[in-house]
């Protein structure tokens, strides 16, 4: 029996929870320093003077790094790493110095007491469509093109007998990844070993030899277990730079973990989005014009481009399209990746503004986004590998019992508690990326199966085993699995959905080539030493045929709001998707929810909220920044459809790590708006907002 | 962080002595609120005199009726205790609707009453707090006010007291017991916080030192007719967006007793003694619950971000009374 489609509990759990897996501070090295950063107190300007004494002067503390005396590195392709190397100040809170002690107390100590003189200059940091800077990217991240059009949209929305205009603001939302970014970093012999939290080992090698100008070989990056990090590990972040010039600077291992509060914003955040949303379509809901224009922040320090309308691209019909991405560029930290960027806010946009139009036509909003199905990609007029909205669309729709629903809004009091129900669709792209694998197999009959893939908590690690297995051929109990290590064969982040679709990709060609060689071996017999076989899938992908493959899902959500305070409390939410093959249902299930209830928490909690004058978030931590708790979601469900699909991968999977959050805020928002009638165009959709604007009692 | 001393009292007198010699002292409880402002560099005390070894952590009935619950009475087993649930439910509702299983676990009756405002410029160093540190400006003045006060403040500050609890003791008319090196004092709940005025650094009307050492609360015939509702943005793990206590006695139709309560409004829980004297001999509807809320709000003076504050109240006060009487639509 395969071992693919198998609930299985995830390989290091026990670890895990008897704490014996080390995460990258915690692993025990000798003569081990402690590095805290220092936030600039400025929100633009340049560094005038640092006096290090005060802090020198504290029992413990070693060194004080800042950028007139840190070791030096080469600029690269990342300038947000560019750390300690100029006296710029580009946002508050930028790490401007880094203290290292005998001690995580002292250091923290002494880094309260670095004096930093600035000379500031005025600041810009809220986004606003009339921003005087708004500009045209030259591609979206991450390559997309910025602007699309297709048709005349001007033309096809000014001819539509229904027209939809609305414009649907986001804020920043933050990563928070339970695990901080932390690091430990030694210099060993002119070599680098960093255990680093992040989402992927080998592009941090790349990137610190880049920097400290090294060979890769020269540089080793372990990150065995890492908890979490939603896009915001994604790359190589200040944490691991610092660790690693202040390990060089005071010629011992430095250890460096950052607070929650140091979270936000330094090391990346979801851009705050203005979106414009138009639709004209026939009075059965059939879109003809759609067009969405999206407004989004970077920083004055590197460029970050959320591709939040490339979702409109693809998603729906409409014969005429456009789409466009402007920026402005702010004295903010810059943006990063966070859960399905792009596709997430601007789901949210679209979906809304589709539900607003099935309201306007008078049809159902899962009607209205079947109506509106394709059958080829309208953006690249490729046809897809597999297209499953409208089987997930109505699944779920079976199985909320969406059908007689009474599309009038504000009407269903059950006590104090106004009633409603939303829906809205989801896609995301099956894309995988090249990797390289090796398996090994030992004359005791047992395998090693190795590939430098990050389980950042999602239960990759697992699945990649369960697929090892059944390329293999023998029960999964022989095999062993070693992933997260920058000497193992390279593969990329656990990222943008691809990580088991390209990770499994080359496990099964290591696996297949092995299983081949073991048939042709004389006698069966494996040497005393092994016998491996390393595989890299970069012919294999590079020759995919051209395609749109995309996942699919379907939100239904069902919200109550109190009519006295405004409250929402989510009754349920279950999701409908159709994601290829799903190699483990329990962690799938797991990234699924996860997702679903990510997207609620955007649409009901989370904020960035802004202090202009100062330039930064004033709630950074997790008491003043909501994130939703297990209460806040009375019942969640997700499913998926059976889909084979082989034109993806050999393992047949899509990738789920993001098409849960995406559309899931707008399906809160839809149901809320049916609840109360009020349709909040700007998230998070809390009570205050609402409370003078229900329906009387 | 800063060093710090850390010393464990013996008995009530050696805590009190303790802090009296060393003035940058500070009585440590469960270390919820406290360690939290220390690790942020918001409080910086040389010396810790750590309370939780003191025996003040039992619930005593009182000869003639009323309870003395011990300052350190963790707020877990104080929300669970069959004596308070029985005499004093709205404390435990009270407690039960505040921060999470395990802050309860740790948290303590006096460290809850004296925990510190959530305004989050106060917990951040790098902004302008007269209550942090005096004369440097109230960054929430003209900020993200959002969850701070509509009643009581002053220019200098505008912070609330995020309590749950105290906002039930205040409503029972409950008393703080106190040892100071002038010896034992009591003051009102009532009494215990003070709005900001030109001083929003003092907090309390406790004079420095003194160590809570028990809440009495007097007995109240209606005590179990009572509720606590709180408005929060999420459905657990968060300080209220604004709170009611209520108690509330009815002779047929007329209100023979009530008490009535406010949270996150002002600097301190705010006893609506206004709303009470309009409810009180007065026959009881829904149209009175909303006047009553009226005139307490009357005073209130919202902030740019938060006038949806006076609304929440008036309906959280109507809901709180009606469902007390037994005329709330459910
Ligand atoms: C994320 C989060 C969410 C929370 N949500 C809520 C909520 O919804 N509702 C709510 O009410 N609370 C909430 N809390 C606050 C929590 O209830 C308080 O932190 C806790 O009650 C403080 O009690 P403690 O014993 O830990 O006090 P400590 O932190 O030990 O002390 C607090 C203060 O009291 C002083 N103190 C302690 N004991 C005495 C004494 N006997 N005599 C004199 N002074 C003393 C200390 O010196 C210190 O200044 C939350 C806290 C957190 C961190
Ligand atoms: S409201 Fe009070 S606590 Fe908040 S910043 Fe102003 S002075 Fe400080």
């Amino acid at each position: 029996m395969s071992a693919v489609g198998r609930e299985h509990p995830r390989l290091e759990g026990p670890d895990k929870v008897t704490g014996a897996a080390r995460y990258a501070v915690e692993y025990p090295v000798d003569g081990v320093a402690y590095g805290w950063v220092v936030p600039a107190a400025a929100t633009r300007g340049r560094i005038t003077r640092v006096d290090v004494a005060p802090a020198l002067a504290v029992p413990g503390v070693l060194d004080v790094l800042h950028h007139g005396n840190a070791p030096r590195l080469t600029p690269g392709v990342d300038d947000t790493l560019f750390l300690l190397q100029e006296p710029t100040v580009h946002y508050r809170g930028e790490y401007v110095a880094v203290v290292v002690a005998d001690s995580l107390e002292a250091a923290r100590e002494g880094a309260r007491l670095v004096r930093i003189d600035y000379d500031t200059q005025p600041h810009s940091t809220v986004l606003s469509e009339h921003h005087p800077g708004l500009y045209r990217p030259d591609t979206v991240n991450p390559g997309y093109p910025t602007d699309t059009t297709d048709g005349d949209f001007d033309a096809g929305f000014a001819a539509a007998e229904v027209r939809l205009d609305a414009t649907y603001r986001t804020p920043a939302y933050h990563n928070n990844p339970m695990e901080p970014h932390a690091t430990t970093a030694q210099w060993r012999n002119g070599r680098l070993l960093v255990h680093d939290s992040t989402q992927g080992s080998t592009p941090v090698q790349a990137t610190l030899a880049q920097l400290f100008g090294l060979p890769p070989e020269a540089v080793r990056v372990v990150a065995e277990h890492v908890g979490g990090g939603f896009g915001s590990k994604g790359a190589a972040k200040a944490p691991v730079v610092l660790a690693a010039l202040a390990a060089r600077q005071v010629d011992r291992p430095v250890r460096l973990a950052l607070t929650r509060q140091q979270l936000f914003g330094p090391l990346g955040y979801r851009t705050p989005t203005i979106q414009r949303v138009r639709l004209g379509a026939d009075a059965d809901g059939r879109i003809a014009a759609i067009c969405h224009d999206a407004i989004s922040q970077t920083s004055g320090v590197h460029e970050f481009a959320e591709q939040t309308a490339v979702y409109t691209r693809s998603m729906y019909a409409g014969r005429h399209r456009r789409t466009t991405h402007r920026l402005a560029r702010l004295d903010v930290p810059t943006p990063f990746w966070m859960r399905a960027p792009g596709e997430c806010p601007g789901a949210y946009a679209l979906e809304s503004a589709l539900d607003e139009l099935a309201s306007a036509c008078g049809v159902d909003p899962v009607e209205l986004r079947i109506r509106n199905d394709v059958t080829v990609d309208p953006d690249s007029g490729q046809p897809f590998s597999s297209r499953n909205l409208v089987a997930c669309l109505r699944e779920g729709a079976r199985r909320f019992d969406w059908a007689d629903r009474d599309p009038t809004p504000g009407v269903r009091r059950l006590g104090r508690w106004l009633i409603g129900t939303g829906v809205a669709g989801s896609s995301y792209p099956a894309r995988s990326r090249a990797a390289a694998a090796a398996a090994t197999a030992a004359p005791d009959g047992t395998f090693e199966v190795r590939i430098n893939a990050t389980d950042i908590g999602t239960g990759a690690r697992t699945a990649l085993w369960q697929v090892a297995a059944d390329a293999l051929e023998v029960p999964a109990d022989r095999i062993t699995i070693r992933i997260g290590d920058s000497d193992l064969p390279p593969a990329g982040v656990a990222g943008g959905s691809m990580g088991t679709a390209s990770w499994s990709w080359a496990v099964i060609r290591a696996c297949q080539g092995l299983r081949d060689r073991l048939r042709h071996v004389p006698g069966a017999a494996v040497p005393a030493d092994g016998l491996t076989v390393e595989a890299s899938t970069a012919d294999e992908v590079r020759a995919q045929r051209p395609l749109a493959r995309y996942a699919y899902g379907a939100h239904f959500v069902q919200v109550r709001v109190d009519a006295d305070t405004g409250e929402i409390r989510v009754d349920r939410m279950l999701g409908m998707f159709a994601v290829g093959r799903v190699v483990n249902p329990s962690t799938a299930r797991s990234q699924l929810i996860g997702g679903m209830t990510m997207g609620l928490s955007m649409a009901l909690h989370e904020e960035g909220l802004l202090d202009e004058r100062y330039g930064d978030w004033v709630n950074h931590d997790l008491a003043t920044y909501h994130v939703s708790a297990c209460a806040d979601i009375e019942r969640i469900e997700a499913y998926w459809l059976p889909e084979e699909d082989p034109e993806l991968n050999p393992a047949g999977v899509k990738g789920i790590g993001e098409i849960g959050i995406v559309g899931s805020a707008a399906a809160v928002a839809n149901a809320v708006h049916h609840a109360t009638g009020v349709r909040v165009r700007d998230l998070p959709i809390r009570l205050d907002k609402l409370l003078d604007r229900l329906p009387a009692g | 962080m800063k060093a710090f001393r850390y010393h464990r009292p013996a008995d009530v007198a050696e805590a009190v002595a303790l802090l009296d010699a060393e003035p940058a002292a500070a009585y440590l409880a469960g270390g919820t609120n406290l360690v939290d402002l220390m690790k942020l560099g918001v409080q910086r005390p040389e010396l810790l005199v750590d309370v939780t070894g003191l025996p003040l952590d039992t619930v005593e009935v009182l000869p003639g009726g009323g309870l003395r619950i011990g300052a350190t009475v963790r707020n877990s087993d104080l929300a669970a205790d069959p004596v308070i649930r029985r005499e004093h439910p709205l404390l435990s509702r009270a407690l039960l609707a505040g921060a999470s299983g395990q802050l309860r676990n740790l948290a303590t009756t006096a460290g809850n009453l004296l925990q510190r405002t959530r305004c989050v410029y106060f917990q951040d160093t790098g902004k302008a707090c007269n209550k942090r540190e005096p004369g440097t400006g109230c960054a929430a003045r003209h900020g993200q006010n959002r969850d701070l006060a509509i009643l009581g403040w002053s220019e200098l500050c505008v912070a609330t007291h995020p309590s749950d609890l105290a906002v039930a003791l205040v409503a029972l008319d409950a008393v703080v017991e106190a040892h100071d090196p002038g010896g034992a004092r009591e003051i009102p709940v009532a009494e215990l916080h003070r709005t900001p005025g030109e001083h929003p650094e003092r907090e309390t009307s406790l004079p420095r030192g003194a160590l809570i050492t028990a809440v009495r609360v007097p007995p109240l015939p209606f005590a179990r007719r009572c509720t606590y509702l709180k408005a929060r943005d999420r459905a657990s793990f968060a300080f209220a967006v604004g709170s009611v206590a209520a108690a509330l006695d009815l002779d047929g139709d007329t209100v023979r007793d009530v008490r009535l309560a406010y949270g996150a409004v002002a600097h301190r829980p705010w006893r609506a003694y206004r709303a009470e004297e309009a409810l009180r001999g007065r026959p009881f509807t829904a149209e009175l619950a909303a006047q009553a809320a009226d005139a307490e709000l009357a005073a209130a003076r919202p902030l740019p971000h938060n006038g949806f504050k006076v609304p929440l109240i008036r309906n959280l006060t109507v809901r709180a009374l009606t469902t007390l009487a037994g005329t709330a639509p459910r």
